[in-house]
């Protein structure tokens, strides 16, 4: 197991949390945090194997959270001194002060166990232990191996995080985290004629480390042998029509299709409007909780911050919550939400599932989603065998294109690949697809779910939400699944062409 | 250290061939509320510095933020060990020259909560007034100031400091089934009048008091400064030179080449950027922190001027680096800060527009968009907060809103009426991309492709 990097830990973190958290005191707030983060990011993107741009750029600070008066208060700063700390500590007072005559909904938190611990994600290799040169020269031998299989160009490009955290409260926890995320991710275009298009790899971001591109979770070097002749067979397709076909959907798609529709819709901060101006608010409305039929009998959804390399997965969140796995559909009911410490006490729901999450120093937490995923059946059945039972169908692999309304309902989905299934075989590719669909019509639509060998964890490093604007990162585990009867568009049409 | 001097520390350690040196200074405050109550707030400070190193035509990124005096060095030489490291940068050019600009010994501004001393009271009245009134208030208050130094071992020293204000209220009906919304960029909040907006607000959720179910189609559709802002700041993302001349984008030329000068409005539409237009000032000079597609380290403190991207009607430049306008033989026009589109002279003022239509839909904004196929620039998108029916010449109820699939390209082509551009906050896209002067729009068949049950 890996250790917490001894450059972060070298930094005075109780002392500082001491600072903080005293100073809070003194000043009459009735809670305080003290979170203190490093978060670095190295970016390279390459194209037709030549690097283009790079960048490594690491968020140091602090911040401190305060309710005073039952509002809330938040400050951030950089100065990692007890006397800058305590400075910014009376800064949160001073917001919570200076906001409580707008307040009419005093804060109150659910009780959570004191916890004191340590926790880092799984990974093998750190990716900031690579040189650059290494990481640029594999992205490049990937790039020119396409290249060189008359593809017109490459782009390449490859994300890696690293997130450290402390966290100490008023109430006495104190918690020490390091996880590490890598994104690689290819693309090769062609052009034939007037048409142009693309295709990208499938492969999804991981809370892994560099081992990922070397051969751990995913055969890059099989995926790309595949994809020259794949985007050929893509361009040469004929143009979809535009009608009602069942889908049988791959995970690489639908694992954002969860996202949006079951994991957006089920934070319950959506759902009583704290997010109304914005990301908007949800159908999946509270008095529907254990009620809502929101898919059919064989559809089950977790919430899950312990799942083995999911990229929302913690030992304990933003709040001092310990990572908790949870059911949010059960045999196709909404039964539960995703929650922050302030709802779950709000709505009477008892101790918080551990969603709450701050992206960076600067950012107050807000409710975050987990790794909502769809559960496979035991026993299930193959992708094959989800396509056999499809007689006029078509077949998606991979993501691209997403819109959603903002209450969930109406959603637009494109992808890297369509095949068309007649009789339940494969007919080739087709072009210039989406999907959409009324996010319960579709869900009650499912009428198979694969097995467990058919379950991918996909998902994101960017999900953005909140005022001032956040992005998370997070995972969706899902098996194939089938679906009778969704629309689907042709773009070209829709275009006007 | 002031910035300045971190800038000339940096700028002074051996090492590299060229250095390019960035500082930002940023402070932010906001106030965030629901249901006419707050929910969250804040305040926050940031510094970053960035080192742009150069050994040969190679290049090195390091950015570190909180940086101590005795920290300089560490960072100075981690981007120099990765210029070394790396392959020749395609983009590289000589380093732009200059000397110190006259503001460049200013210390950076600042903002604090503070800024919202006027605004926070007349919020509060506001969630009252509108409690009394049977409206719940949403929305966020933000305040920003970026103040960013740049220095360059040929020279050249600039700065910048760019406020940035929003706001955006949202008033729904208690049942949350009608919702209106109006928004406001601003530079220091002084000029925002909330009694006015909430106003604005209480009308349209009247308006909506009479709903009007219509299916999907073409609908003529005239679109407000905001919507045709988040459409606009779409395409001009979407107009990198390099792109189009790689043949990817809507500004291909199929065969090779870019559509640069082809006419894509058939009326005498302009849009550009301008650093020095009053109320949306920006950034006169290039700050870039990495190379990209559309962006080039080598080209940072460059000086940027009034730039038409679109010129009565016709394509004229795209996004550039001084790289990418010699691979595509175009002039050297980079990204400003800023979006400006205006029509013929003598607009109309969209409630003159509204008044002259014998039918049609009236738009709040637009929502998710998102490319669905960028050879046409095919967009997706929910309608949001208030379509309204117009019929002869005013607003009757509120209709439905609509998944529309459109191109801002394909639709240019088909405007017939560009109304009077006013400074607007564009609603998709605030958080990236606030000033706009934009015109409303009269589309005759607006694409909506389906309902959406969304209120």
């Amino acid at each position: 197991m890996r250790q917490i990097d001894p450059d972060f830990l070298a930094l005075p973190l109780r002392q500082l949390a001491d600072a903080a958290l005293q100073r809070a005191r003194e000043l009459g707030a009735e809670f305080a945090a003290f979170r203190l983060e490093r978060v670095r990011a190295e970016t390279l993107r390459l194209f037709d194997a030549r690097l283009e741009g790079s960048s490594d750029a690491d968020d140091l600070g602090f911040a401190v959270r305060v309710v005073k008066n039952g509002t809330w208060g938040f400050a951030g700063g950089i100065t990692l001194t007890p006397e800058a700390v305590a400075e910014v500590a009376a800064q949160a007072v001073q917001v919570a002060e200076v906001s409580a005559p707008l307040n009419r909904e005093p804060v109150e938190l659910a009780a959570e166990p004191v916890h004191e611990g340590v926790w880092v994600s799984l990974y093998d290799v750190d990716p900031f232990d690579v040189p650059l040169r290494d990481k640029v020269a594999l992205l490049g031998d990937w790039s020119a191996g396409l290249l060189a299989k008359g593809v017109d160009h490459v782009s390449a490009s490859l994300m890696q995080v690293k997130e450290q955290k402390f966290y100490a409260d008023s109430a006495g926890t104190v918690t020490t985290q390091q996880r590490v995320r890598v994104h690689p991710s290819l693309t090769a275009m062609k052009s034939e004629g007037a048409a142009f298009d693309d295709m990208r790899t499938l492969a999804p971001p991981v809370g892994r480390g560099y081992e990922y591109l070397t051969g751990t979770g995913w055969d890059f070097p099989a995926e790309l042998a595949e994809l020259p002749d794949l985007l050929a067979e893509k361009l040469a397709a004929p143009s979809v029509k535009a009608g009602t076909y069942d889908l049988v959907i791959d995970p690489s798609n639908l694992w954002l299709t969860i996202h949006e529709s079951i994991g957006h819709a089920t934070e319950l901060d959506r759902a009583l409007g704290y997010e109304a101006a914005y990301a908007g608010t949800s159908f999946a409305t509270f008095d529907q909780l254990n009620t809502l039929a929101y898919g059919s009998p064989i559809m089950n959804v977790t919430g899950d911050r312990t799942a083995d390399h999911g990229l929302a997965t913690v030992g304990w969140d933003d709040e001092g919550v310990q990572g908790q796995r949870f059911d949010i559909v059960r045999d196709g009911t909404l039964v539960g939400y995703q929650l922050d410490r302030r709802m779950a006490l709000l709505k009477g729901l008892g101790r918080s599932n551990g969603c709450a999450f701050a992206d960076s120093p600067g950012h107050t937490p807000i409710q975050r989603m987990a790794n909502v995923s769809l559960q496979p059946a035991e026993g299930g059945p193959s992708a094959e065998e989800l396509i056999a039972g499809v007689d006029d169908g078509i077949y998606v692999l991979g993501d691209k294109s997403w819109s959603i309304d903002m209450q969930r309902y109406n959603f637009q989905f494109t992808g890297q690949r369509f095949y068309k299934i007649e009789n339940g075989r494969l007919a080739g590719q087709l072009r210039d697809v989406a999907y959409q669909a009324t996010t319960t019509d579709f869900w009650r639509s499912m009428d198979a779910v694969g097995g467990p060998e058919t379950y991918v964890l996909g998902g994101a490093f960017n999900c953005g939400k909140g005022q001032p604007g956040q992005v998370a990162p997070v995972s969706h585990g899902t098996p194939a699944a089938r679906f009778r009867g969704v629309k689907i568009l042709n773009t070209v049409q829709e275009g006007g062409k | 250290m002031t910035p300045q001097e971190v800038v000339e520390r940096a700028l002074a350690l051996p090492g590299a061939d060229d250095r390019v040196v960035i500082v930002d200074e940023d402070t932010t405050a906001n106030l965030r509320f629901a249901g006419n109550t707050l929910t969250t707030n804040g305040v926050a400070r940031g510094s970053r510095l960035t080192v742009i190193s150069i050994a040969g035509s190679g290049t090195g990124v390091v950015s570190r933020s909180g940086v101590t005096p005795d920290q300089i060095a560490d960072v100075v030489g981690a981007a120099d060990r990765a210029a070394r490291d790396a392959q020749p940068s395609e983009d590289a050019r000589p380093l732009v020259a200059g000397e110190a600009a006259a503001d460049w010994d200013r210390p950076a501004e600042e903002t604090s909560i503070a800024v919202f001393r006027d605004l926070a009271p007349a919020l509060g009245e506001a969630f009252a007034a509108a409690e009394a009134g049977g409206r719940r208030l949403y929305g966020f208050a933000e305040h920003l100031v970026n103040s960013v130094f740049v220095g360059t071992s040929t020279g050249l020293r600039r700065r910048h400091d760019q406020p940035t204000g929003r706001l955006e209220l949202n008033a729904k009906s208690p049942d949350m089934t009608r919702s209106a919304w109006v928004g406001a960029a601003t530079r220091d909040f002084t000029d925002v009048d909330i009694a006015a907006l909430d106003a604005t607000l209480a009308q349209r959720l009247e308006w909506a008091k009479r709903r009007v179910d219509l299916a999907p189609g073409r609908y003529e559709t005239l679109l407000p400064p905001g919507a045709v802002a988040d459409l606009m700041i779409y395409l001009y993302w979407s107009a990198g030179a390099r792109d189009a001349f790689d043949g990817r984008t809507v500004f291909s030329k199929p065969g090779g080449g870019t559509r640069v000068g082809e006419e894509l409005a058939k009326l005498p539409i302009d849009l550009y950027s301008d650093p020095a237009r009053a109320g949306v000032e920006c950034g006169g000079f290039t700050v870039s922190h990495a190379s990209s597609r559309e962006s080039s380290v080598f080209d940072n403190g460059f000086s940027l001027g009034q730039t038409r991207w679109i010129a009565d009607g016709k394509l004229a430049n795209l996004i550039q680096t001084r790289h990418s306008a010699e691979v595509t033989g175009l002039a050297e026009t980079p990204a400003i800060d800023n979006l400006i589109m205006e029509g013929p002279a003598g607009g109309k003022s969209l409630e003159e527009m509204i008044a002259a239509t014998e039918r049609g839909l009236l738009l709040t904004c637009l929502w998710y968009i998102r490319e669905v196929d960028p050879q046409t620039l095919l967009l997706t998108g929910l309608t949001r907060d208030g379509v309204y029916l117009v019929e002869n010449g005013e607003v009757t109820g509120e209709v439905n809103n609509f998944r529309f699939n459109e191109s801002p390209v394909d639709l240019l082509s088909r405007v017939t009426e560009v109304g009077a551009a006013s400074q607007t906050l564009p609603r998709e896209w605030n958080d990236y991309f606030t000033r706009t002067i934009m015109p409303p729009l009269r589309v005759p068949d607006f694409n909506m492709s389906t309902v959406s049950q969304a209120n």
